[in-house]
């Protein structure tokens, strides 16, 4: 467990200067749903859809240089398609709804101290807590 | 490419990098940093303090500077202003967050690495943006 607080801390400050490049390269949040929804055509805000793009290729790329290159990343997705599904709408819907997510919100937004992502950070966290136990406590966890 | 977009690739390999360090693109880790009541799994709480040390020395750097490397002005959302788009699209989020243990930086990465759930979670995820897109969007 302590070996795994050591990567988290490790890949956070990787995530963190991802977040720096962006900023202080090209002045714009390295927000994943704004990039995203930028990227395929359904955001009029953010910047060029190519850039928006290229960052989430540069995500993609990142994790198959470590998956293959490195070491076999560890992933135990959701069992079934359902909830594959649900969480994807719900998460689409809900990221513009509320402007960001955990990278945007997360840190991008708590670092700069936004009163706006500090709320937004709260909520999808302390949402996320009562799904899971709620989940659990129904018997459809996992 | 333009200086910008190869800047962009960058951060996005390093952001990609990074996501996979740190356990993140495991849905049940996340899942279980979320279950508080449960088997609690903190290993998100370093992630995001690693991520906001590095992010928050980089908020002190922008403010000396008056524009960023590649282009010629910051281009920043609203700090202030609370509403409840924020706070309820923040709480669905949160839904799908606890549902399938994926956000959407994670889910991306992991089309490299388990593509086929990968692309089910993202596909769903582009057809909520879309469904934002035409129902609740604000249009000027």
């Amino acid at each position: 467990m302590p070996f795994d607080y050591l990567n988290g801390l490790v890949g956070g400050l990787l995530i963190g200067l991802a977040g720096a490049i962006m900023l202080l390269g090209v002045g714009r949040i390295a927000g994943v749903s704004g990039l995203t929804a930028r990227a395929v055509g359904l955001s009029d805000s953010g910047p060029p859809r190519a850039m928006s793009a290229l960052f989430l290729g540069g995500i993609i790329a990142g994790a198959a240089l470590v998956e293959f290159a490195i070491s076999p990343i560890e992933a135990r997705f959701p069992p079934s398609l359902m909830l594959l599904i649900a969480g994807g709408l719900v998460t689409g819907f809900g990221t513009r709804l509320g402007s960001g997510c955990t990278s945007g919100h997360g840190v991008c937004g708590m670092s700069r101290l936004s009163p706006r992502s500090l709320a937004a950070t709260a909520t999808f966290i302390a949402s996320g807590i009562a799904t899971v136990a709620l989940s659990n406590h129904l018997g459809w966890g996992w | 490419m333009t200086p910008r977009s190869i800047i962009a690739a960058i951060a996005g390999i390093v952001f990609g990098v990074g996501l996979a360090v740190s356990g993140m693109m495991d849905p049940a880790k996340v899942r279980g940093f979320l279950d508080i009541f449960g088997s609690w799994d903190p290993t998100l709480i370093f992630v995001m303090g690693g991520a906001t040390l590095v992010m928050g020395i980089a908020w002190l750097v922008q403010r000396r500077f008056d524009r960023p490397l590649a282009d010629s002005r910051f281009h920043l959302p609203n700090t202030s202003g609370i509403d409840r788009r924020l706070l309820g699209g923040s709480a669905l989020f949160g839904i799908g967050w606890g549902l399938a243990g994926l956000c959407p930086g994670p889910a991306l990465a992991s089309l490299a690495t388990r593509p086929l759930q990968a692309a089910i979670f993202v596909a769903a995820m582009i057809a909520g943006m879309a469904v934002f897109r035409f129902t609740l969007e604000p249009r000027d």
